[in-house]
């Protein structure tokens, strides 16, 4: 097997500082005193691995890779004008019918497999990412409401999140998009549908342990809205755990996505994420021809192996029965 | 214990009605009845005819009672595709899945258990980290294409081992078998892995975490003290201290198992009810996706209870709580 | 290594007064120190004691003072990172330090035994009493099955179980606090040891209890000859029960003797703070003595003599670390200045 180049490209950068972390670096320098604020001991406790900090910096690669595929990919590959059938399922390094290399070869319809990659990478990570996000802000609000008012409406929410979390995620998925159909949106939905309820158990197990704090009594007592004490005061205080579920949810819900999606039942062929590029690969792969699955599945393991790399790290950083 | 028994059926009871319901409304209501449950080169008597007659015409709180009652009697409705009912369909597919889910919990629990303890004694190692990590692989690659990458080495480029389909199969019980024939053995080692692929990780991360608690117990320090023989203090003072969790997880897992059989299936072509269901949704043959989830649903109500019932055989703490409950 | 080691530590075998019989415990200069990521924590640092032949010793000291990880350190059960780095543990002139670990797990429950402090944690939860008991025969004697079970139910009988053959077949959540460490004290005489160690095994138990263990060990000792290690941080039980006592502070021994004497006439500051420490019906309605300040840290001793902070007699003297003395005979201390007034 051939080293996969892909890699090779995210890999020379290691040195380079990732730029969430100098942002948030930023965020701690107005404080001209070196007080220990929770968050500089985080971020020094975090860079404490040399592991998790290569898994931010190869995460940050990528999503550059994504957020600009289409102004560094060579081509176009939703642009059936750039596309020559001749040029269909190149070996990789294989040179165009007009002198262009094809890095990564090409597909059965021309298409040059890094471009394919990098703009599939974009849908991968827009998809899993925003589900993610917007299954965290539905799960919070519930999780915190659960909490926060207990009684009829958390035995309601707990109930819901029970019976959702007894089914695997897969299956629950498959069925939202067995009766919804296909499409970038459906898809999100389901899997903001099947994470949501991860999001909820986690802070309200938190929320629940900080509600029976004082500093909520008081907020109380001084009859501050409840809108106010649930995301000023319980808020902040339940998000140690929902940082680290958080961040490994995004890699599970952009490994969900490319799974629906090799299934057939995820994104459309018109906008191809890196499942459906795998999918397309797969039956030239019985025939030696790997490159059109092989690359975009390294696309993907690397996409994923290293947001849980940062993610396993936060665990242990964050994890508040190590915090003594 | 029987109360607890009974209770617990009672909560599987509603679980299950509470499905019925999604169910018939993601399938009945959500999408159109009519193009669901008609041929499609129905004309428009016909349609008519077997709007009335599908009972169609009726409030919906009328057809979900008679769907009910269908499905009580073990009509889930029929198959436009193999124009078969829907349930036999599922059922004829189901040991090939079974076989196949059971086979990965097994794989789990013989390559899982023995590194998670190795991982677990000698934490710092060298080959402790490297089953740590792989475990992680384990956890976040998804499952398909960890079985296109078997496929690659294993079918493709050694050639060792056949790519799609069960193979040669053997009766046994009035059920075709595949594990009883050894072509049909190399057809179930490669899908099998693959599916146990995430189950090893996970029998790796409980057995490891389960050693590192209990070797810090008194007790283990205790059996040390009475100059039992490592292999004794490990093999069962801490490893049956283990097995309890492990065995639960893996015993609720093999609902999740069966579940994500389906993307095994569909990489392997193994002709399960996974496969089944993925050819149906693509057809949009309605009537077996139901039927799908109703039998699933069942299913993991079953599971979840035999599970409950191994734990309190397995903990004698958890035993005595119960009947005393 | 201790840069503090005094010279005379080494040639001090434990003098206790003419016994014709050799000793079952002789431990000399033992340093376990354990290695963790804030530095070395020396909690056994010098100790040299004895234990006479079916006597009783006391090994008494506050939490922390390094007294369970002695007993540890004699029955070769220090885990990583610990580690006995020097001394010798001679058990019946045979250094154990030095034995396999193979060699030590022989000697391990047979003739030396251990009881643990709580008796709630020391019993497997998912085995039988009589797997427990049985194991512990089989892995030092090639007997069958139902010999071990006699022996179990024999041993059962032994600490005062009544009914054994039922009790062999119960699991140890069905039996209170007392009668699991009874199990505990039979599975340790499987083998009638020739020496036990009690990590305060009554100290989780009721005062009842804990009288009715305490009077069937001492019969047990008396009886079997076995000599007994008993590790508290109660000077009371140590004063019904111990013929000998060593007391510990900080990781090291600072005063022993015989019971009587030492408690009678206790010669270091701290004997003296623990002995007034214990609440007694003569002095009722005046305020309790108590030693002032909290165990020093094992990470970083102060220079010196370990006590010197909370000391009363402190004085400049005390910055280095006091030597071993005898100033009466039979009795070892290690102090500057220790309550020699009065003496003779």
């Amino acid at each position: 097997m051939t080293p996969p180049p892909a890699e090779g490209t995210i890999v020379a950068k290691p040195a380079a500082t990732p730029a969430p972390d100098s942002e948030v670096q930023a965020e701690t320098a107005p404080a001209a005193v070196r007080v220990e604020t929770p968050l500089r001991r985080f971020i020094v406790d975090f860079c404490d691995s040399p592991l998790a900090l290569f898994g931010l910096a190869v995460f940050a690669v990528i999503a550059f890779i994504a957020i600009f595929a289409p102004w560094i990919s060579p081509q176009n590959p939703y642009d059936l004008a750039q596309l020559d059938i001749m040029d269909g399922r190149l070996e990789p390094g294989s040179q165009s019918m007009d002198g262009k290399t094809f890095y990564l070869g090409t597909d059965d319809q021309g298409r040059d497999m890094m471009s394919g990659i990098f703009y599939g990478l974009r849908i991968s990570l827009l998809v899993g990412a925003g589900s993610a996000l917007i299954a965290l802000l539905v799960g919070t609000t519930l999780g915190l409401t659960a909490a926060f008012f207990g009684g009829r409406v958390d035995s309601v929410i707990m109930r819901i999140v029970d019976l959702q979390l007894s089914f695997p995620t897969i299956l629950v998925a498959l069925m939202i998009l067995a009766i919804l159909g296909k499409g970038i949106a459906n898809v999100v939905l389901a899997l903001v549908i099947v994470q949501w309820a991860y999001y909820a158990r986690t802070v309200r197990g938190s929320a629940l342990v900080e509600r029976r704090r004082e500093y909520i009594e008081a907020a109380q007592c001084l009859a501050l809205p409840n809108r106010r004490i649930l995301f000023r005061h319980l808020l902040p205080n339940c998000l140690p755990p929902l940082i680290v579920v958080g961040t490994m949810q995004v890699a599970h819900s952009i490994s969900l996505e490319a799974t629906l999606s090799f299934l057939g039942v995820g994104v459309p062929i018109t906008e191809p994420s890196l499942g459906l590029l795998i999918a397309n690969g797969f039956e030239y792969m019985l025939s030696g021809k790997y490159w059109i699955s092989f690359y975009p599945g390294i696309a993907l393991l690397v996409t994923i192996v290293s947001i849980n790399l940062v993610g396993d790290h936060l665990r242990d950083v964050l994890n508040p029965r190590l915090q003594k | 214990m029987t109360v607890y028994l009974i209770r617990r059926l009672m909560q599987s009871v509603l679980v299950v009605w509470v499905m019925s319901l999604i169910v018939f409304l993601g399938v009945f209501a959500i999408g159109d009845p009519v193009e669901i449950l008609i041929a499609p080169d129905a004309d428009q008597i016909e349609r008519e005819r077997a709007i009335i007659a599908l009972g169609l015409d009726k409030p919906l709180w009328e057809q979900y009672f008679i769907f009910v009652q269908n499905a009580l009697r073990g009509d889930l409705g029929r198959s436009f595709v193999f124009n078969e009912p829907a349930l036999r369909l599922i059922l004829q597919r189901m040991p090939a899945t079974l076989e196949l889910a059971i086979t990965a919990t097994l794989f789990a629990v013989v390559i899982g258990i023995p590194l998670g303890l190795l991982a677990g004694l000698k934490p710092n190692a060298w080959y402790s980290r490297t089953i740590m990590a792989g475990s992680i692989l384990g956890f976040s690659l998804p499952s398909f294409w960890v079985g296109l990458m078997l496929i690659m080495v294993f079918a493709v480029q050694l050639g060792w081992l056949p790519s799609t389909g069960r193979g040669e199969t053997a009766m046994l019980g009035g059920i075709q078998w595949s594990f009883l024939t050894v072509n049909g053995l190399r057809h179930l080692v490669m899908p099998a892995l693959n599916l146990s692929f995430f189950k090893v990780s996970l029998a790796i991360r409980l057995t490891r975490s389960g050693v590192r608690e209990t070797i810090l117990q008194d007790y283990v320090k205790f059996a040390r003290a009475k100059g039992l023989s490592p292999t004794r203090v490990i093999g069962v003072h801490v490893l049956k201290n283990i097995m309890i969790p492990v065995v639960t997880v893996m015993g609720l897992e093999l609902g999740s198992t069966i579940a994500f059989a389906v993307v095994t299936e569909s990489v392997f072509a193994w002709p399960g009810m996974g496969k089944l269901i993925i050819d149906s949704i693509y057809v949009l043959d309605r009537p077996v996706i139901v039927a799908y989830l109703m039998i699933i649903v069942f299913m993991f109500i079953i599971i979840n209870l035999v599970v409950d019932l191994t734990y309190s055989f397995l903990d004698p703490r958890v035993r005595l709580g119960e009947s005393k409950a | 290594m201790s840069l503090a080691a005094p010279a005379s530590a080494a040639a001090a075998p434990a003098a206790v007064p003419a016994t014709a019989a050799p000793p079952t415990l002789e431990v000399r200069g033992l340093r376990t120190h354990f290695f963790t990521r804030a530095g070395v924590v020396k909690a056994v640092d010098d100790v040299s004691f004895t234990v006479r032949k079916g006597k009783i010793m006391g090994l008494v000291g506050e939490s922390g003072s390094g007294k369970t990880v002695t007993g540890f350190s004699v029955i070769g059960l220090v885990d990583p990172p610990g580690r006995i780095v020097d001394g010798e543990i001679l058990f019946h002139g045979q250094n154990l330090a030095r034995l396999s670990e193979e060699e030590m797990r022989k000697l391990r429950g047979n003739r030396i035994a251990m009881i643990f402090q709580d008796p709630m944690m020391t019993l497997n939860p998912v085995l039988r009493v009589d797997t427990q008991m049985i194991e512990t025969v089989l892995a030092h004697e090639k007997v069958d099955k139902e010999t071990a079970r006699q022996r179990a139910r024999d041993a059962l009988g032994q600490v005062g179980i009544p009914s054994p053959d039922e009790r062999l077949k119960s699991y140890p959540h069905q039996f209170s606090g007392g009668m699991r460490q009874r199990v505990a004290i039979a599975i340790a005489l499987l083998h009638k040891p020739e020496l036990i160690i009690a990590d305060e095994p009554t100290t989780a138990l009721d005062v009842t209890i804990q009288g009715q263990i305490l009077f069937e060990v001492q019969k047990l000792c008396r009886d079997s000859g076995t000599s007994l290690m008993w590790i508290t941080h109660d000077l009371s039980v140590v004063a019904g029960l111990a013929d000998d006592i060593c007391v510990m502070y900080a990781g090291r021994v600072v005063e022993k003797g015989t019971v009587d004497e030492v408690l009678d006439r206790p010669l270091h500051p701290y004997t003296r703070g623990l002995i007034g420490s214990v609440p007694s019906r003569n002095v009722r309605g005046k305020p309790l003595v108590q030693i002032p300040g909290m165990t020093p840290s094992l990470l970083n001793l102060p220079r010196g003599c370990a006590f010197r902070s909370r000391c009363p007699r402190a004085d400049d003297a005390c910055m280095s670390e006091p030597a071993i003395t005898e100033p009466l005979p039979g009795r070892e201390i290690r102090c500057v200045h220790p309550h020699l007034e009065g003496a003779a």
